[in-house]
């Protein structure tokens, strides 16, 4: 960009110039801060003594806590496990995630994949030795949380969305009923709901963890948004599709499988990976039932006696992750979008 | 028609065996508990302290009078958050079209900032900056009347009894006179604001793109100002494409404000599930927090379509 | 000649209070070509739509090759087997290529081996003249090329009746003729086919019978000859000077 197009971009008239110097030395203030704060007075090495003497950022907790915040308590000698799960993980994502590589064989490789890395992480056959769950934390426990949740929560509600278009009305006001009655309460209540509520509803002597309970309630949560957004994609499919499925004499379950869902459900996949960032970002919730995920760990690290206080460290740190992790997803969501649009020309 | 037919026999065969399974259990435990069903609790005393409150309670009132309370504490948050995430989203949706670029580019970065990172975290944030940045009610930082302190913030407030300005002033311990926001409410006021604007203002932003090229070209022709435009031409029709996403963002916002649980600001779920843990009367809590937002997602809705019918007939 | 294969008996038929066919009696011989005209809105397209129940009869029966088409699911389905369809927007799926949208139903539906399948897709797609998309998708081809596939696709169900859904109406000019050629060599198997169609020029020459339908009931049923030459119904009188100038 040149001289002339600066000018004309910031300084063309009155009330661009006013703003555009404000903001200029605004940015320049802040970036200046920032690096006051970060670099100049940061404590790289150090104790919390240390830290709390500095005006800057204390990169120390990070370190100390770095471990705690990512994988909660989960053993020191075991950690190989759970970092080995992860790049097994990211790997297979960053080759499945090409829409060029889908296909059904590519899938099943994908569920091995899961499978694999839940045995990694909880071991107890195998010699592998037990993991249980009540160690599992900070965003290893959140990126279980929602991967589970995801794996679970969206067949079911690819059905809830075919169950609200049936031609059945019992099944279809049931299906209506559930949906609306998802998404009209908050979240947390849900989440209170299914703390106190499902074990009344079991029968005596049958126990259900914490963990296990907290992510029945956020597959219900999240199927019930994802119905609504496959519900979308249905409705954008031509009357035209059924009518040709039907005329070559396919069955419901042919129709669907074969000619419907494919194309609905490739329609809906932007709003898909968005409504799965915000199940992502929702996990931080269970914080508030105290389980150990990442929201927790970073809020139980400003809690530890040696660093007490520097919860805008933890806070930063966690943001961070989310941040990026959400960044990416949206990335995706969008470079998939532009591709499905060539692709559909 | 009978295939039909039957296969509606065997779910509702289904549904209703498995509630049975769960309202016998229900019935179980709850006789074991020792618990009795049914709104009567509501009378009793609830005995516990409401931290703030928009009317007259203490501990000795009524469970009932509690959460009514958390209602309308609800109420204050939701109703002041929308009204405020609506005008800055706006705001920013339309900088988000600017030609500068410098400020174009820092909407940007606000948004995905604020989109790409949960509102709890956003909220413990808040919350515990303002508790580390503002100082003691000693050393309150004042300004045009106003107090900023770890407290809260102290406003001046307009009287009705005496039919005057009332201002805080610092007594001892404590803010006396005005009206005093505390800090809870603040940072969850706050933390609703900034993080449903962000999504307000994509909403915004892609309702302005959705107007046609002709619309924007037309009202030049006709010598209005950018703003002047956007006032009376662009505005207007990019409202009908946002309408239904801002109607989902409004009940986000409520529906998010039960978050409050999480710092301690008393809103209607936490009040709720206060009662919930003291009196053990799950089912008919649970059934009350329906109802409380199952009646306000109705009531937006209602209004929003309202509103939508109303500014499309205008349009047509 | 030969024994009925379709038989409508008073069929009527209401979308909300409009009354779309009214009291409907026709019945077609195996292997007849029959050509259904009238002007839009006349019902035509909806009884042929009630011959494989994309659309539901509300009174009358309907018998396909001795099969009443009622509400029994069974009946629906073994109809179908039996009954193509052709339509005016061809409803190819667009995620599957022309092969795969061939070999869809013949695998599905009649269980024939996926080889074989392909086989015989691609046997008819020689007979549509475009062999050479089979691997390519419905989106990368032409209106009329994908009308012929569209045929093909309906052909691989090797079924007793074809029905034709204006199959020329959504094609531009140019491509009319392509569709038109496949059709007419299609006349010479021994299928059924029931063709609803302005193209006048086709039921001249191919078909058995030519029937004028108008407000939902069926005004005039003549051989070619006599249906063009000497119409006797005032509204087909119209009808004809309008289309056929």
């Amino acid at each position: 960009m040149n001289l002339k197009n600066i000018k004309n971009n910031l300084f063309k008239d009155y009330l661009n110039s006013t703003i555009s110097t404000m903001l200029i030395i605004g940015l320049f203030y802040t970036a200046y801060y920032l690096f006051l704060y970060f670099i100049v007075n940061g404590i790289w090495n150090g104790d919390a003594d240390t830290c709390r003497a500095s005006q800057g950022f204390c990169w120390s907790f990070i370190r100390a806590k770095f471990q705690y915040i990512l994988v909660g308590l989960y053993p020191d000698d075991k950690l190989w496990r759970p970092i080995s799960a992860f790049i097994l993980f990211i790997g297979f994502i960053s080759y499945i995630k090409h829409p060029k590589n889908w296909s059904s064989k590519n899938f099943s490789y994908f569920v091995i994949t899961l499978l694999l890395c839940a045995f990694l992480i909880r071991g107890g056959f195998f010699g592998l030795s037990l993991v249980d769950s009540e160690q599992w934390g900070g965003l290893l426990l959140t990126i279980i949380v929602a991967v589970c949740g995801v794996i679970v929560a969206y067949p079911l509600g690819v059905l809830l969305a075919l169950a609200r278009r049936s031609s059945l009305p019992l099944l279809k006001y049931l299906s209506i009923l559930y949906i609306e009655f998802i998404r009209g309460i908050p979240l947390i209540s849900l989440l209170f709901m299914s703390a106190v509520l499902l074990p009344l509803f079991l029968p005596e002597g049958v126990e259900i963890g914490k963990l296990f309970r907290a992510q029945v309630a956020m597959i219900m949560f999240f199927s019930a948004y994802m119905a609504e957004i496959v519900r979308g994609g249905l409705q954008s499919i031509s009357n035209g599709q059924y009518e040709g499925a039907e005329s070559l004499g396919l069955n419901y379950y042919q129709k669907m499988r074969k000619v419907i869902l494919p194309q609905a459900l490739k329609v809906v996949i932007p709003p898909t990976v968005n409504t799965i960032i915000g199940f992502f970002k929702d996990t931080s919730l269970l914080v508030i039932i105290a389980l150990f995920d990442l929201m927790y760990t970073a809020k139980a690290s400003v809690t530890d006696p040696k660093w007490v206080g520097f919860s805008l460290e933890s806070y930063l740190f966690i943001a961070v992750i989310y941040f990026i992790l959400c960044l990416m997803m949206g990335n995706y969501a969008k470079y998939l979008e532009k591709y499905l649009k060539k692709e559909n020309l | 028609m009978k295939q039909k037919n039957i296969i509606q026999i065997i779910i509702l065969f289904f549904v209703i065996a498995a509630l049975g399974f769960v309202i016998y259990n229900t019935q179980q435990k709850i006789a074991a508990q020792n618990i009795s069903s049914g709104f009567d609790f509501l009378q009793d005393e609830a005995s516990f302290e409401i931290s703030e409150s928009l009317i007259e309670y203490s501990s000795f009132d009524t469970y009932k009078k509690a959460l009514t309370v958390g209602l309308l504490n609800t109420l204050k948050v939701s109703i002041l958050g929308n009204i405020l995430a609506l005008l800055l989203g706006i705001l920013i949706g339309i900088s988000l079209l600017s030609q500068n670029i410098l400020l174009k580019k820092l909407c940007q970065s606000y948004v995905e900032i604020m989109r790409n990172t949960p509102l709890l975290l956003q909220l413990f944030f808040w919350y515990a900056i303002m508790n580390s940045l503002l100082p003691a009610p000693q050393e309150a930082i004042s300004f045009a009347g106003t107090f900023f302190s770890n407290r809260g913030i102290s406003i001046p407030w307009f009287e009705f009894s005496s039919f005057s300005w009332s201002y805080p002033k610092f007594k001892s311990f404590n803010f006396e006179g005005g009206y005093t926001l505390s800090l809870e409410f603040v940072a969850l006021l706050f933390g609703l604001v900034v993080y449903t604007s962000a999504f307000i203002a994509e909403i915004v932003r892609a309702g302005l793109l959705s107007v046609q090229k002709g619309q924007w070209e037309a009202s030049k022709t006709l010598g209005l100002s950018a703003w002047q435009s956007i006032r009376f031409v662009i505005f207007p029709q990019a409202l009908r494409v946002a309408i239904p996403p801002l109607t989902s963002q409004i009940l986000n916002l409520t529906k998010n404000s039960s978050l409050a649980v999480a710092i301690a600001f008393p809103d209607f779920v936490s009040v709720a599930n206060t009662t919930m843990n003291q009196t053990g009367q799950a089912l008919e809590v649970i059934l009350l927090i329906l109802l409380v937002y199952l009646t306000f997602s109705l009531l937006t809705a209602a209004f929003m379509n309202w509103y939508n019918k109303k500014i499309s007939l205008v349009e047509r | 000649m030969s024994k009925e294969i379709i038989n409508l008996t008073n069929v009527n038929k209401w979308y909300g209070d409009f009354h779309v066919l009214k009291d409907v009696n026709l019945t077609v011989n195996e292997g007849e070509i029959l050509v259904v005209c009238g002007p839009s809105g006349s019902g035509k397209s909806t009884m042929i739509r009630c011959l494989n129940r994309l659309e539901e009869h509300q009174k009358g029966k309907i018998f396909i090759s001795g099969t009443e088409l009622n509400s029994e699911a069974k009946n629906i389905n073994h109809i179908r087997k039996d009954v193509g369809m052709v339509f005016q927007h061809f409803n190819l799926f667009p995620h599957l290529t022309v092969l795969d949208n061939l070999t869809l139903g013949p695998i599905w539906v009649k269980k024939v081996p996926k080889k074989e399948a392909e086989k015989r897709a691609l046997f008819y797609l020689d007979r549509v003249k475009i062999k050479e998309h089979a691997y390519k998708y419905p989106g990368q081809i032409s209106g009329g090329q994908k009308q012929r596939v569209a045929i093909a696709r309906s052909l691989c169900m090797q079924p007793k009746i074809l029905l034709f859904d204006e199959p020329t109406s959504a094609l531009d000019p140019e491509m009319v003729k392509e569709v038109l050629d496949i059709m007419i060599e299609l006349t010479k198997e021994k299928i059924t086919m029931i063709v609803v169609t302005h193209e006048m020029g086709f039921a001249k020459e191919v078909s058995d019978r030519v029937i004028f339908m108008a407000d939902g009931k069926i005004l005039e049923t003549a051989k070619p000859e006599e249906f063009f030459n000497n119409p006797k119904h005032k509204q087909l009188q119209t009808f004809l000077s309008q289309v056929l100038t």
